[in-house]
């Protein structure tokens, strides 16, 4: 920069020999003025002298006739997919071939979560947990990317990503856990249902402010990058949350920092009551990718091995390259937002059914592995009731565990509890001696089975101790 | 937790194990309730006082029985009918809102006075900054999803605890619901301290740094000679807000009855 406004003082801004000079300190080998000799000139063979844009801030061609970019949303970014809606392979290069106990592994888990998912609704509505969230709809993309990553590859999830878990076997068990605040929630009982976490499976916990996980997964990204982890970073989150002023950050911060992440946003079609109509004008979010300069390609998100493949380039490139992919899977949310909405309210039935009937990524893939002959009518039946009766079996155990010890409430707030906050842990001891019968007491723990405050960070990664988190197997039928 | 939010929770559960049946329906036998014990066990409390409505005040001519939510929604009714700049945005307020505070005002006032924005919190208020500064007037709605309820009832809880300590140990109290904390209306409580000796302030929000601090500060300050005992704050504890752990947390009828008669007995 210096050097360029430096030839300009000195030649002026004449066009000839000026440009020239200046055309020639832009070369990568110029070194300062006294390259610029008018001799070497001859030797560059410029195509023509019209000059070009010295802009810092754009690499672009001048143009002199007054056009504006007319955005592209009629046809826009067209849609990645393998599979028809019947699940036929379309194009046959593309089918990444997968042997049979992968492809069952992404079916059983789909599956798995559906069952899971319907429990855990009705249970809601029966007022034995306080909240719940389904995924209905948008299974296969939670199990078309976790199979694509590595399993110590770090998730960034937003809510509905429950598939991304069920994928690296977290038990249903801890699950439930979590939904029901008991003493085997990793999490303490703090958090409201399907706020899970999983330091083990390289989960990172759940937050409820939307957004507020895209710049932190870039941040993890630059830092996986430093240690040459081999690792990638994945982030989940809504075309909704994809507004909020955090997604431009991160967007933007990926990409000037050269950050091994894939940003994957599951653009279903609402936030909560509103339709995309409202949330964007745009061509949806894989469009952004490019004004920040990042790779980017939408995918039809209901069909699995289109995320598989999109997720598993992705990944290759991104920890290969050190930059940002965005992946746009496109999907329907066949649920309501969650057990305080009625989505009858903005929507109609019809619409709903049609995706639930006619594009379902459990059916297509079942539809697929039926035509290769890997399931049959007979082990849908043996498999659903398998696994509602595993759903059922730790449904029932999470009922009946106690919640943890009222204790805490108080501990994990600081590494060492100050003075302040014990005296208020001790006045609630205090007050339950005398008012405890008008205190749920008989559902809590009596003592605490865990040490408090022992050390672990109250954000985020909570440790998920291997002692209390059995692998779920799949395959076996008993427990 | 808000009774207001609690209805409009029951009321969104009812309508919506409706539209439920149609697709997501579980097959075969359904849930079996768990043992009778267990059962009673589970059911969750949904409020932890008992709801008591306002007086009808007679100052005002006609007046109509209303909720919190429904109060909201006739204010911005007649703000929109009173005042024709007047505009209602932000998430999800075009259907009814989720916290039901917009409901039937879209269809009234048409959708360019009450209508969805983007998912974007520093947008919807740049955006209505910018309105006002034109002079029209701007109405936003913040949401934070429905896991943030404003504790609109805490009076309630005060209420019953008044009646508490006039049942159980002779004493009377003058319930003040403060309403708004920049200003706050320093008189009306100082007038009541020099009165009565004695002042609890209870709160949801976190005891370091909350409101209860400012008006204990400012109390003391202005009526330190009329204490007859330390001013006492029921407030929520110094950690971030829980799930399980919440009938724990809260600054309920029983913590405040307790201070009260602590400083009863001062």
């Amino acid at each position: 920069m210096a050097v360029a406004a430096a030839a300009a003082r000195v030649w002026g801004s004449s066009r000839g020999l000026g440009q020239a000079g200046l055309l020639l300190l832009r070369r990568p080998w110029a070194r300062g003025l006294a390259r610029s000799h008018p001799q070497r000139q001859e030797q560059q063979h410029f195509p023509s002298l019209d000059d070009k844009p010295q802009f810092p801030g754009a690499s672009a061609e001048f143009i002199d006739k007054l056009e504006f970019i007319q955005p592209n949303v009629i046809s826009g970014i067209p849609v990645y997919r393998v599979m028809d809606r019947q699940g036929q392979i379309i194009n046959p290069s593309e089918d990444p071939h997968l042997p049979q106990e992968k492809v069952l592994k992404f079916y059983k888990s789909m599956t798995l979560l559906n069952t899971m998912d319907r429990i855990l609704y009705e249970s809601q509505r029966q007022g034995r947990i306080s909240f719940y969230m389904t995924n209905y709809g948008e299974e296969g993309t939670h199990v078309g990317s976790a199979a694509a990553l590595d399993n110590t590859d770090l998730v960034f999830g937003q809510y509905r990503e429950a598939g991304v878990l069920m994928y690296r076997d977290y038990p249903l068990e801890l699950f439930m856990a979590q939904c029901y605040g008991n003493v085997s929630d990793p999490g303490k009982g703090r958090q409201m249902p399907v706020h899970y976490g999983c330091k083990d499976r390289h989960f990172v916990t759940i937050s409820s402010p939307l957004a507020t996980q895209i710049p932190q997964a870039v941040g993890a990204a630059y830092a996986a990058k430093r240690a040459n982890a081999n690792r990638v970073v994945i982030c989940y989150f809504g075309e909704g949350a994809a507004s909020e002023g955090d997604a431009h950050a991160g967007f933007n911060f990926a990409a000037t920092l050269e950050c091994p992440i894939i940003f994957f946003c599951r653009n279903n079609g609402y936030a909560i009551s509103t339709p995309t109509s409202e949330q964007y004008r745009g061509d949806g979010i894989a469009a952004r990718g490019p004004g920040y300069g990042i790779m980017s390609i939408r995918v039809d998100g209901n069909d699995v091995f289109a995320v598989y493949n999109a997720t598993k380039e992705a990944r290759r490139r991104a920890v290969a390259e050190n930059q940002p992919f965005l992946i746009e899977a496109m999907t329907y949310r066949i649920g309501h937002h969650s057990t305080s909405d009625d989505s009858s309210a903005y929507r109609s039935v019809d619409e709903v059914n049609y995706w639930d009937k006619q594009d379902h990524p459990i059916s297509r893939l079942r539809h697929y592995l039926q035509s290769r002959g890997w399931w049959d009518d007979e082990q849908e039946k043996a498999w659903r009731k398998q696994s509602r009766k595993k759903v059922m079996e730790a449904f029932e155990q999470a009922e009946r565990k106690p919640k943890p010890n009222p204790n805490l409430l108080f501990s994990d707030v600081y590494q060492e509890m100050p003075t302040q906050l014990r005296k208020q842990q001790e006045a609630l001891a205090r007050h339950l001696q005398t008012y405890g019968e008008h205190y749920p007491l008989d559902h809590f723990e009596k003592k605490s089975s865990r040490t408090p405050g022992a050390g672990l960070p109250h954000v985020s990664l909570t440790a998920c101790r291997s002692s209390k988190c059995p692998g779920s197997d799949l395959t076996a039928s008993s427990r | 937790m808000a009774a207001i939010a609690a209805t409009a929770g029951r009321l969104l559960r009812l309508r919506a194990a409706g539209a439920e049946g149609q697709w997501c329906r579980l097959r075969g036998a359904g849930l079996q309730a768990a043992s009778a014990a267990g059962d009673a066990a589970q059911r969750r409390h949904v409020a932890h006082f008992t709801f008591q409505p306002d007086p009808e005040p007679q100052e005002y001519g006609q007046t109509q029985k209303m909720n919190l939510f429904q109060a909201i929604t006739s204010a911005l009714d007649n703000s929109l009918a009173k005042d024709p700049t007047a505009v209602i945005f932000g998430e999800d307020v075009a259907f009814g809102g989720v916290f039901r505070c917009t409901v039937g005002l879209r269809d009234k006032y048409g959708k360019d006075r009450v209508f969805n924005t983007p998912l974007c919190e520093q947008g919807i208020v740049g955006f209505g900054i910018g309105i006002a500064v034109t002079g029209a007037t701007a109405i936003a709605e913040i949401q934070f999803a429905d896991y943030i309820f404003p504790a609109f009832d805490q009076v309630h809880v005060i209420r019953e605890v008044a009646s508490m300590a006039q049942e159980k140990l002779g004493v009377s109290c003058e319930v003040i619901d403060l309403r708004t904390i920049l200003p706050w209306d320093v008189d009306t409580v100082c007038k009541s301290v020099i009165k009565t000796g004695r002042l609890l302030i209870s709160h949801e929000a976190p005891l370091t740094g909350g409101f209860a601090s400012e008006i204990s500060s400012t109390v003391q300050e202005e009526c330190f000679l009329n204490l007859e005992a330390p001013i006492s704050r029921v407030c929520g504890y110094d950690t971030p807000f829980p799930h399980i752990f919440e009938p724990f947390y809260i600054p309920d009828k029983w913590k405040c009855y307790d201070a009260l008669r602590k400083m009863i007995n001062y």
